[in-house]
């Protein structure tokens, strides 16, 4: 086992996630894909917006920037854009991300900005104690959405391919080996990488919509996912796809920044 | 030898001083009366190794040069009123992170789209009390080129020297307008460059804890010491905090680091003012009316005289007593309802003595808009 308590704050430790939260097991896995890297400490930056699984950012031992609320993505724009030697990974909610971040989200996937997006998707605003979210789905209970949730969700994956992310994938907490896996070739990839991880809130959407505690969640997500493209998926078509979707090479937004300044001290001459 | 001279508008002025300032990174959104700043920027930065990018909105633009200054960088973004109302969340955030940076508003007229190509100056208590929470801000204006770019530098400096966003504050008519802009040989206007931590690597460094003197030496992102920055109150650390001294020892070091310090940061022209029966009180383009009615009735021998504001935020209380002396009439100049007029009426010793000659129609006020309002003050009807 590797331990990945090198890369933990412990002095800021007891962290604030509820028993059975899938975002501790987020965060195990990105220091593991971190190690694994081999990646220097100092070479990292995590920058996070607002929620529970913003604070994430708090608790490993890199340049960590804890932001507003949706606006992770352009600070790490800032940051990136700035110093691009600086590998930054960018950890954020389903609401943080895709409904007050949504705007900053498909223009960084558009830029094709070199950053890791990793979107905790819980399906529900958990730091606020349980309100719906873009990701919550028609149907479903929430404290905001008393009668049943009438908002349809988006497909992370569909908005972020749609949208230019060169890299976009989706996993679950209950698949770890995958997890790890995928944000290692996300942080790997030149470009704007999106993994989306089902991750459990047991405290509102597990106990609001009666799927039961955290370990009937990742039950749960065991069931009702499959590798992309496989058999299950073809005979049962409401199975949920884990895997990587796109992985293209294209043109990067710092590397093609470098170009511009190239050309612009160029014509200074 | 002779300097270099340029024609130039009010925001072209903007991005020499800020460059003279050692910018490096400008994220910014069109927006007129400021979109020529942009312009400018995406053309010069580059050509020195900088970096200027367009961002999908105004939100965007202030946390990119925030993410951008923590890397060690000097930033800028510029905007006008819609814009800036959505900067207000990121310029809170950059005063409690304590992350220098610059923020040009070119006014234009107001509330919302309002006058997009209007001047207007009705920002002044946007700057102040925009963003929410306890702040004190820094928020610096200038009336010509000249001035804009010095106020420019100035603005650069204090965000140094402070750890805190500076706000500067034009108007359309002073960004749009063309003078000639005397370019100041470098080293001729000092800059102040970032204070950095001298705490060796592998050493305990505090990102939070202030100096004796108050200021806080930065270490850069992706350097050898790493830390946690957050809009939440934090401890030394950069960590959230709730305990109450914690939370107190932060909001008082925030205000009173520029409170303290207003003196250093208040910057002011006076023309005339020494025993003057009638002092105008001006700032940015106003000024420039105001300017010209004094000159003009000084040299028919009338006592009066004018104290033009550059800083704006935070007040300079005593300096206004002081200069506005036991004069007889406080005409205050200025392009919206009466913003700049109420802190000089809670400056003064004589509150009565203070009026307003403006105006709020998305013209430029004139020499003959203050000399109606002198004629009505000074009884001799309009």
């Amino acid at each position: 086992m590797t331990s990945v308590k090198k890369y933990i704050r412990e002095r800021f430790f007891p962290h604030i996630w509820c028993p059975g939260c899938g975002h501790g097991i987020v965060l195990n896995c990105m220091l593991r894909a971190v190690d694994q890297m081999g990646l220097e400490k100092n070479d990292i930056v995590v920058v996070s917006g607002i929620g529970c699984s913003s604070r994430i950012s708090g608790y490993v031992d890199f340049h960590s920037l804890h932001t507003l609320h949706g606006r992770a993505l352009a600070f790490a724009t800032g940051v990136k854009l700035s110093k691009p030697e600086l590998k930054v990974i960018v950890p954020m909610g389903d609401g943080d991300a895709l409904a007050i971040g949504g705007n900053h989200f498909i223009h960084a996937a558009r830029r094709n900005i070199d950053m890791t997006a990793i979107v905790m998707n819980n399906r529900i605003y958990g730091m606020t104690g349980g309100q719906y979210s873009p990701l919550t789905g028609y149907g479903k209970a929430a404290t905001t959405a008393p009668y049943g949730n009438i908002d349809h969700d988006f497909d992370i994956v569909e908005l972020a391919k749609a949208a230019g992310a060169s890299f976009v994938a989706r996993t679950t907490t209950y698949h770890v080996q995958q997890m790890i896996d995928m944000i290692k070739k996300a942080v790997a990839h030149e470009g704007f990488a999106v993994v989306e991880i089902l991750s459990q809130c047991p405290t509102y959407f597990g106990r609001k919509n009666k799927i039961g505690d955290a370990v009937e969640m990742m039950e749960w997500f065991k069931d009702n996912t499959t590798p992309i493209g496989s058999e299950a998926k073809r005979k049962n078509p409401s199975l949920i796809e884990r895997g990587i979707f796109v992985q293209d090479k294209k043109l990067e937004y710092c590397s093609e920044y470098d170009k511009i300044i190239e050309k612009a001290m160029k014509g200074r001459g | 030898m002779s300097k270099k001279k340029k024609f130039v508008q009010g925001n072209e002025a903007v991005v020499e001083a800020a460059l003279c300032a050692g910018l490096d990174f400008f994220a910014g959104y069109p927006i007129t009366p400021s979109t020529e700043i942009a312009e400018h920027l995406a053309y010069r930065l580059p050509r020195i190794g900088g970096k200027f990018i367009q961002m999908e909105d105004e939100i965007a633009s202030i946390c990119a040069i925030i993410g951008a200054s923590l890397t060690g960088h000097k930033v800028m973004t510029a905007t006008s009123g819609p814009g800036f109302s959505l900067m207000q969340e990121g310029l809170g955030y950059a005063i409690i992170a304590e992350i220098p940076c610059v923020v040009v508003n070119v006014q234009r007229g107001g509330p919302s789209t309002g006058l997009p190509t209007g001047p207007s100056q009705g920002d002044v208590y946007q700057a102040r009390w925009g963003t929410h929470g306890d702040h004190e801000i820094i928020a610096l204006t200038a009336s010509c080129h000249q001035d804009v770019f010095e106020m420019t530098v100035h603005a650069f400096n204090m965000a140094e020297t402070y750890r805190t966003p500076v706000i500067l504050l034009l108007d359309e008519v002073i960004g749009h307008m063309r003078e000639g802009l005397e370019l100041p040989e470098p080293g001729e206007i000092p800059v102040v460059e970032r204070l950095r931590t001298s705490v060796k690597a592998g050493v305990d460094y505090h990102p939070y804890l202030p100096r004796e003197d108050g200021r806080l030496p930065m270490s850069d992102f992706g350097g050898e010491h790493r830390y946690n920055v957050t809009g939440l109150l934090h401890d030394m650390w950069g960590f959230p905090s709730d305990n109450p001294g914690v939370v107190h020892g932060l909001i008082r070091h925030l205000v009173d680091k520029i409170r303290n310090n207003a003196e250093a940061i208040t910057r002011y022209k006076e023309y005339y003012l020494e025993n003057a029966r009638t002092i105008l009180i001006s700032y940015g383009c106003s000024a420039r009316s105001a300017l010209h009615i004094v000159e003009n009735r000084r040299a028919r021998g009338e006592s009066i005289g004018l104290l033009e504001l550059q800083s704006l935020w935070p007040f300079p209380y005593d300096l206004v007593d002081e200069k506005c002396g036991d004069a007889r009439h406080i005409v205050v100049v200025e392009m919206n309802t009466g913003q700049i007029v109420r802190a000089v009426k809670r400056a003064v010793h004589a509150p009565e003595r203070v009026v307003l000659a403006n105006r709020i129609d998305g013209q430029f006020i004139t020499p003959t808009d203050i000399k109606n309002i002198l004629r009505l003050i000074q009884g001799k009807g309009v």
